[in-house]
């Protein structure tokens, strides 16, 4: 993009492009799984993009120039992403790529944004990239990842719910990630891992794993996967009776999943999140951000991963209007000069590998006392933001 | 790992549990093709449809009863609609025909429920008085699955009846050897032919919506359920009803137990079984050899 817009200045007189740069507006490219096992939390990341594009705009934009969300579905597969990554770049001209709901997908999408110098901002888990190999200088990364899920998720529940674990986890980068991050933070507390058992990515029957991990008596079963597969796999183990004996720890709890699969199913699932709405009680940032939501949406709540899709937008939008131009480079250094409070407390990206910095909050499901059909969890423990948490720079291999 | 006996017990019951919807579906498809020799690509969508309108019922009527008995129905006059207006016109234009119309069809229906119900797949309530987990005295198991193993069998069974035991049945049977014999004994083969799409459409509707407690409603889940009911109709033999059954069982129990020791090689075992039925017996365990020719 910086390319092009130098030879646009270079070929054209300064009072065109002036005119032409306030007439095209900021545009940001948003590929997201709308169908398959992960559709309802895309689209719910799309509704809070959505809002942090219109508060862009009635706030002035960048000089005036408005900026506008390019919606893509990506149907949860990496090549299909590329696909529509590159058509936003090449026809569309986009400023800037935020989405990628998927480990595997977003790291498909980073290839094609790396290539092309465009600004990535990833919303969905992934370890891998905030690794030397993966990242580049365009790439940051505003969802959690895995390592500080797991390890905020196992330092809450190992010492306080037993030691014996078996993972269920689907057999994609995302589910390997979690599980290792388990392991990692397990090792502290001395685990014993009776099983690692992998489904395929979108399995809708769970039920042929359930009498071994039954018969091998463990404390918790950790189950590592997301989404559609999270709401059939913990149903179907409620109704297996798996919780008579042990209890269910997820890396990421859901708030669609939960939503949907209803209170019994989820009843006493633990795990962490990047965001629950109920966080406004303590957090002024985050009744702010529900209340514009509400506003916008006839009264809902936004999801955790909803919220991600507003804070990766809003940031780069943030970070182009301080940087005053939508110039890539500038719009990088603007990033990493942000100390954010958008919705859930202060962040900020590493400057090492473009990691947000930021809390984990550890919650439990309801079944009862509660207030409205939106108040499903109990939020158990904040893990307040710290580079301690994250593996360091070295680990990843970067230099700087 | 300990492999106690009622863990195995336990693991054969999940297979069975799974089996049974697969030989449901299996029964339809090899229905359809034995009497047709039409390959339904239009069954997992005919399953999907199912669902959906069992989904529909049960949050109009409040009664899963109500939507067991209506998804059926419902998808039965879709493929009796499906047959006379879109299958018929292409009887005896060879196989691929009806085959390109269905997959065409499995497309429409798919994106037809999105435009109705969402993008979304939505979640079914198992029925109260079904849900919970049952002593099974080797272990516990989900009274809702038991109940899948029985209703699969008892639509199973009634099939079987309706086509070994009944005069109409007979009717069927012999227009699957020889229509141009039937046709000039007076009877129309044509209604036969559309009571058959009728039925087996009507057995995907029915395993779709005894699906949907377990896995949920979503547009995309006949995708999946389409290439498994084909593998099961081609291990048991396409157009044999025994075979279905039995491959279908075999295929649940084959999954349930890979699982338990490897459970990253529960799919493949599944296309490593059809590759060794197909090599020892072209034609599948039960079927007739040619009816593809």
């Amino acid at each position: 993009m910086a390319a092009s817009a130098g030879v646009a200045v270079a070929l054209v007189p300064s009072g065109f492009a002036a005119l032409r740069a306030q007439q095209v507006p900021i545009r940001v490219g948003f590929p997201v799984p709308l169908t398959g096992p992960y559709g309802a939390e895309a689209k719910d990341q799309v509704r809070a993009a959505q809002l942090a594009i219109a508060e862009f705009n009635e706030s002035g934009g960048l000089k005036g120039r408005k900026a506008e969300l390019l919606v893509r579905d990506d149907k949860l597969n990496p090549g299909e992403a590329v696909t529509r990554t590159l058509e936003l770049i090449e026809s569309y001209k986009v400023d800037s790529i935020v989405g990628g709901l998927s480990a595997s997908v977003q790291l498909s999408i980073n290839n094609v944004t790396k290539e092309r110098k465009v600004l990535f901002n990833s919303i969905s888990q992934s370890d891998v990239i905030n690794e030397a190999q993966d990242f580049s200088i365009y790439t940051f990364h505003e969802a959690l990842n895995p390592h500080m899920t797991t390890g905020a998720v196992g330092r809450y529940v190992f010492p306080r719910f037993g030691k014996r674990v078996v993972f269920l986890a689907p057999d994609y980068a995302y589910g390997h990630e979690m599980v290792r991050g388990f392991l990692s933070v397990g090792r502290q507390f001395n685990i014993q891992v009776l099983a690692q058992i992998l489904h395929p990515l979108g399995a809708t029957d769970y039920s042929t794993f359930f009498p071994r991990i039954q018969a091998l008596k463990p404390d918790l079963v950790c189950i590592c996967n997301f989404g559609r597969d999270q709401q059939l796999s913990i149903k179907q183990a409620t109704d297996f009776g798996l919780k008579r004996n042990a209890r269910i720890v997820v890396p990421i709890l859901l708030y669609t999943a939960r939503v949907a699969a209803g209170p019994k199913a989820y009843e006493g699932v633990i795990g962490g999140t990047s965001y629950y709405w109920r966080l406004e009680d303590t957090i002024p940032s985050a009744k702010t951000f529900n209340d514009r939501f509400r506003k916008a949406y006839g009264g809902a709540v936004p999801s955790d991963y909803g919220s991600l899709g507003y804070a990766g937008v809003r940031t780069v939008l943030e970070a182009m209007r301080r940087a005053g131009t939508t110039d890539v480079a500038r719009v990088v250094e603007a990033m990493l000069g942000l100390k954010y409070d958008f919705y859930k407390g202060p962040e900020y990206y590493r400057a090492c590998d473009h990691q947000a910095v930021q809390s984990v909050v550890i919650i439990e499901s309801k079944s009862k006392d509660m207030e409205s059909p939106a108040d499903v969890f109990n939020i158990l423990h904040v893990e307040q933001p710290a580079q301690t948490h994250l593996r360091s720079c070295q680990e990843l291999g970067h230099t700087a | 790992m300990t492999l106690a006996p009622d863990v195995l017990a336990l693991q054969l019951l999940t297979g069975l549990a799974l089996g049974a919807l697969y030989a449901l579906l299996a029964i339809g498809l090899s229905l359809i093709f034995g009497m047709l020799t039409v390959v339904n690509f239009a069954h997992g969508a005919f399953f999907m449809v199912g669902a959906y309108v069992g989904f529909f019922l049960y949050g109009l009527t409040g009664s899963f009863w109500a939507s067991l008995v209506g998804a059926p129905l419902a998808v039965g006059a879709v493929g009796l609609v499906v047959e006379r207006f879109l299958v018929r016109p292409l009887y005896g234009r060879g196989l691929d025909y009806p085959l390109l119309l269905t997959f065409g069809l499995a497309y429409v229906l798919v994106e037809i429920v999105r435009i109705l119900f969402g993008k979304q797949g939505l979640p079914f309530d198992t029925p109260e008085a079904l849900s919970g987990a049952v002593d099974v005295w080797v272990g516990y198991f989900p009274l809702y699955r038991l109940f899948v193993i029985g209703a699969a069998a008892a639509a199973t069974l009634a099939v079987w009846l309706f086509i070994d035991k009944t005069s109409y049945g007979l009717i069927i049977r012999a227009g699957a050897r020889d229509p141009v014999i039937v046709r000039i004994l007076g009877i129309d083969i044509a209604r036969v032919w559309l009571a058959i799409f009728g039925i087996g459409a009507a057995l995907a509707g029915f395993a779709g919506v005894l699906a949907a407690p377990l896995q949920g409603v979503a547009p995309e889940m006949g995708d999946t359920v389409l290439a498994e009911a084909f593998v099961v109709t081609v291990i048991g033999g396409m157009g044999s009803l025994l075979g279905a059954v039995v491959a279908g069982l075999l295929v649940g129990v084959t999954i349930s137990m890979t699982s338990l020791f490897a459970p990253e090689m529960a799919r493949v075992c599944v296309f490593a079984l059809m590759a060794l039925v197909l090599l020892v017996r072209p034609q599948g365990m039960f079927g007739r050899a040619g009816l593809l020719s």
